[in-house]
């Protein structure tokens, strides 16, 4: 593999410079993912090892540098993977290329991890060692496992006093099942212990493997869209070579293109001449169609390339569905091109389109979870500057008519006539919850009043393990805030698809000054159909602003009122002081007021805000 | 409806001895004010305002606020003086000064009166030391009394201010309150309810959800009606939306800006609007006081001049025009805005507008509500 060595000779434009010969040799190739539940420390960790191996220059450095998007660095969670390339002179005196990829903690972005895995062949495995296992550090494990990976744990924030390296190490090996005698100790924060993390990569994570000679095979690991250099692709390349200007070929989607740039991700990308085996990196391609990038498929040669794909990757199931529709309804058209914009970014998104009598046209969209929804919707308003309105969130629920046909309902407002209908079934989870015993009480009345089923209540020293059977229509509006807020954020929360039953379900639809409102409309169990009805007509009450007649606010189920509100009448709104001074304030007033009106929906005579749409549906119990 | 050969003229003091926790007006606390270079200052503005509106008859002269009672009598003088000799002046021209209560401003009453002030606005606020303290305000009740007696024995006209709907403020009280008031023999009051403005000391609380014991929109509309009804009772109605006067002592120099006619403004942060040439202008001066006097000395306080469009002549008009009881007269009005009416009082259980002898008023229904009024006009 000297020659290959010599092929990467510094570039023309002397920005990259390679060191020694240590370039694509397998041997000298460690490629990774850093896995943990929420917040444990993943993207501090990936900040102190681009750092020490002084990939990007110190006045550059940031924390969490590599959480780049606004919503990220808002909400201080990771959303998106991300891979960075780094050289590390290692203790045997031979330079390492070492590809980390930094992961999502939360259980929304599950696919952005299982992903990931697929492109690389060890894990760091971060616990923080003042929390212990989570539940999405068990989900986690069991992702790596299940991809083969070789684990390498790592203790974080052994700076902090309430840090218990014992307990959790004791805990990883008793509820995990891996061994944790040579768990490394960090703290991300300070530093301490990052020299020693870099050298468990080199000796205990495996080389990739791979045939330099063979043709070309490379997996699509992740694609988006840049607004300067169009779609970017990001691959790994298992077998062969890819370089600047080949012409390649998609097997599943059947797409050709030429490769305009070949670059690594530094994080920046920084351009290469070619990519060997075991390497991982972007390409752009003048890819116009979207649709032509699918993530888990495989890349090769136009001529001469592999017959045998890999084998691409689960597809991930969306379990929970709103319609997004533009305020402006002149905004279709960019909605629609946002949409396929970031469904690339984001292969755990789907959408079609929908139209409603209420909205106009717009896309019903499946999420994996209420956070997906939310950084979704706000990636549009913000990134493309649409003002959406979200209807309910649903999940899909199995129709059966009396003629035996069986409808996959996933939108309430196509709910057909309730008199055709047979019966309905709804999808069902598995929770694993991990809460601290005193807030065990608490927990399992949430789980109760969802309608759960407990199927298994466990300790593991001072913690609970309960797992539930969940109607996940159940959990998609509000379990998760709610489990925070009755645990004070102490449980961790992760759960499966189980499967489908039947239940008593019915449509519950929201009429306001007796306009239904459709984007309101929810599928809810019977015995609970009062209670929502009632906590939906108190929420509007409070949501939609008084008007100048009184309006009232009803739940019903078919033509049945089973709960009522009225809204009074505007009773004050006037301006008290008023004088020369205050003419051209008063009119820009109005006229903000004439711009506000925009992110309103009429409805009959009643407008409608449409922050109250989702907040609607925030139950509070 | 406005004679287009008159002016009234404003003129903006922007100091206090305090800020009140409530107030957005341009008001400042500083050490020391050099009154002679205030005094040159608003001299030299008077002189190039009316330069813009020559040749016409001057009806009004308001000094306000900030607190104009700390102007030293001699300024006023000096801007009264200055005004006479530019324009001629109506023989029952109303000179008004906002006056804070403290009986050191009282005590320069009769020195304002002999500088040509002929009307004075109490700002009483409150009627006991309580609330008048959570106002951050610096007098007491008897001392703002004792100061509007004062004023009502040396001046020909006077008015005060009341503030109501406070914190706490239940309607009996406020009841009580405003009989207490009229008993003082006012023939002009202002009986505002607190705004909680943002950028204020109360804004903030607000936002904190720190400031407490607010009266919610049915108390404050409670609160409103009374007002009404005990004014109208009383002899003294309302003639705008927070304004009473018995019959003929309403606020000349106020009107003026709801019946949309003339005026100018000299001050930090005064607007005027005029029309010259078959135009109407808005303008305005810089805001903050020492950007303000730095530019009057270096020629022009102005910083902002514009032609209002047609289309805002008569949002201005109807915005400005409906807060009158005597409301806007239909000529006034583009047949547009009059054809909406029918259709904004059918969305209420009570008329909203009303259309007769000639003039689009708001009813007393529509009254309180005349923001969501305008918004159905305007919007
Ligand atoms: N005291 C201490 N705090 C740390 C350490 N490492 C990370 N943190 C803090 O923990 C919080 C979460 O860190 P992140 O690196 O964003 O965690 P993450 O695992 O990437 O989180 P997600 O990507 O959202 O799953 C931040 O406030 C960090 O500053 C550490 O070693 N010690
Ligand atoms: C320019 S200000 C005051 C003049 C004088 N400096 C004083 O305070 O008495 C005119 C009047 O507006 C009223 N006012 C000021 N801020 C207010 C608010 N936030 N809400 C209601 N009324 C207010 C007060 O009654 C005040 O007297
Ligand atoms: S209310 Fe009057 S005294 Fe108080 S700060 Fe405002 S202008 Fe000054
Ligand atoms: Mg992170």
């Amino acid at each position: 593999m000297a020659e290959a060595g010599q092929d990467h000779a510094p570039s023309t434009t002397g920005e990259f410079r390679y060191i020694s010969s240590a370039m694509t040799d397998l041997a000298h190739i460690r490629n990774f993912s850093i896995v943990a539940h929420i917040d444990h420390g993943k993207s501090t960790l990936a900040d102190r090892l681009i750092q020490l191996t002084g990939t990007v220059a110190e006045r550059d450095m940031k924390d969490q540098l590599l959480d780049a998007m606004d919503i990220e660095r808002e909400r201080g969670i990771t959303i998106k993977a991300n891979t960075v390339r780094i050289e590390y002179p290692a203790k045997d005196g031979e330079t390492y290329i070492l590809n980390l990829i930094d992961t999502p903690g939360h259980v929304d972005f599950a696919y952005e991890v299982s992903r990931s895995m697929q492109a690389v062949e060890g894990s760091l495995l971060v616990v923080d060692a003042s929390q212990g296992v989570e539940a999405q550090t068990l989900a986690n494990v069991y992702q790596a496992i299940d991809a083969d990976h070789e684990i390498v744990p790592v203790l974080n924030k052994i700076d902090l006093p309430a840090a218990d390296v014992d307990r959790v190490k004791e805990q990883i090996e008793d509820v995990i099942g891996i061994d944790a005698s040579e768990a490394v100790h960090i703290s991300a924060k300070t530093g301490l212990g990052i020299p020693d993390v870099l050298e468990a990569i080199v000796t205990r994570l495996p080389a990739p493997k791979g045939d330099r000679d063979a043709p070309l095979k490379a997996m699509l690991v992740d694609s988006w869209y840049d607004p300067y250099l169009g779609v970017v692709v990001m691959i790994r390349v298992i077998d062969g070579v890819i370089r600047k200007g080949d012409m390649i070929r998609m097997m599943q989607t059947g797409a050709r293109y030429g490769i305009d740039k070949l670059s690594v991700l530094r994080p920046a990308m920084q351009d290469i001449k070619e990519l060997g085996p075991g390497e991982i990196g972007v390409f752009t391609a003048s890819i116009k169609q979207v649709r032509d990038t699918k993530v888990g498929d495989t890349i090769t040669h136009e001529k001469k390339g592999t017959d045998t794909p890999l084998p691409g990757f689960k597809p991930s199931q969306p379990v929970v569905f709103c319609g997004l529709f533009p305020v402006d309804t002149n905004d279709f058209e960019d909605l629609r091109d946002a949409i396929e914009k970031l469904a690339l970014n984001d292969a755990s998104f789907t959408y079609e389109m929908e139209t409603s009598a209420a909205l106009g046209f717009g896309f019903r969209c499946g999420f994996l979870g209420l956070l997906h929804l939310e950084v979704i919707r706000d990636r549009i308003e913000r990134e493309y500057d649409i003002d959406l309105i979200t209807t309910a969130p649903s999940v899909i629920y199995h129709v059966y008519m009396k003629d035996g046909s069986k409808l996959d309902l996933h939108n309430p407002a196509d709910m057909p006539d309730a008199t055709l209908v047979s019966h309905i079934e709804e999808p069902r989870i598995k929770a694993t919850i991990l809460v601290p015993d005193e807030y065990l009480g608490d927990v399992l009345k949430l789980c109760q009043d969802r309608r759960g089923i407990q199927e298994d209540l466990t300790y593991a020293g001072a913690r609970a393990m309960v797992v539930y059977d969940l109607p996940l229509n159940e959990v998609v509006f509000d379990f998760y805030d709610r489990l925070k807020s009755v645990t004070k954020g102490y449980a961790s929360f992760d759960y499966q698809l189980m499967g489908y039953r039947e239940d008593k379900l019915v449509k519950m639809q929201v009429l306001v000054n007796d306009e239904p409102v459709d984007a309101l409309s929810m599928m809810v169990h019977r015995d609970r159909a009062e209670m929502r009805g009632r906590a939906m007509c108190e929420k509007l009450k409070e949501l939609i602003p008084r008007h100048m007649f009184k309006i009232p606010i009803q739940a019903a189920i078919g033509g049945k009122v089973i709960a009522r509100e009225t809204l009074s009448a505007l009773r004050k709104d006037v301006t008290a002081k008023c004088y020369g001074g205050d003419v051209t304030r008063k009119k820009k007033l109005l006229e903000k007021q004439k711009a506000g009106k925009k992110r309103m929906r009429q409805f009959g005579k009643v407008e409608i805000p449409q922050e109250a749409f989702i907040n609607a549906l925030k139950m509070d119990s | 409806m406005t004679d287009p050969r008159h002016v009234a003229l404003y003129v903006h003091w922007p100091f206090c001895q305090a800020k009140c926790p409530y107030c957005d007006f341009n008001s400042h606390v500083v050490a020391g004010v050099d009154h002679s270079r205030w005094r040159n200052a608003l001299v030299a503005e008077l002189d190039r305002v009316a330069s813009d509106v020559p040749d016409r008859i001057l009806t009004s002269i308001f000094f306000g606020g900030g607190t104009p009672s700390l102007m030293q009598p001699q300024t006023v003088r000096a801007i009264i003086d200055a005004a006479r000799t530019r324009w001629s002046v109506a023989n029952d021209v109303e000179i008004t000064l906002e006056a804070n209560p403290t009986s050191v401003e009282a005590d320069k009453f009769r020195a304002f009166r002999d500088a040509g002030v002929n009307r004075v606005s109490v700002g009483l606020q409150a009627l006991n030391d309580t609330d008048l303290r959570a106002l951050g305000r610096l007098h007491s009740a008897d001392e703002g009394i004792r100061a509007f007696e004062t004023a009502r024995d040396v001046f020909a006209r006077t008015s005060f201010d009341l503030i109501y709907a406070r914190q706490h403020q239940t309607r009996e009280a406020w009841e009580q309150e405003l009989r207490r008031a009229i008993g003082f023999g006012p023939d002009h009051m202002s009986l505002y309810q607190l705004t909680i403005e943002p950028g204020t000391a109360f804004g903030d609380r607000f936002d904190r959800g720190r400031l407490k014991g607010l009266p919610d929109e049915d108390i404050a509309a409670d609160m409103y009606e009374l007002t009404q009804s005990i004014t109208a009772s009383a002899g003294l109605p309302a003639y705008e939306v927070s304004n009473h006067a018995r019959p003929g002592a309403e606020s000349l120099h106020n009107l003026t800006y709801w019946r949309a006619g003339d005026w100018v403004g000299i001050g930090p942060g005064a607007h005027g609007r005029f029309t010259r040439h078959g135009t109407r202008l808005a303008t305005e001066t810089f805001l903050a006081p020492g950007a303000w006097i730095t530019a009057v000395e270096s020629g022009n306080g102005e910083n902002n001049r514009q032609s209002v469009s047609p289309d805002d002549i008569q949002a201005e008009r109807l915005m400005m025009g409906l807060r009158l009881t005597e409301g806007v007269p239909v000529e006034d009005i583009a047949p547009d805005f009059l054809s909406r009416v029918h259709e904004i009082n059918e969305l209420m259980e009570s008329p909203a507008l009303d259309v007769s002898n000639g003039r689009l008023r708001v009813t007393s229904s529509g009254r309180p509500v005349l923001n969501a009024v305008l918004r159905e006009l305007l919007v």
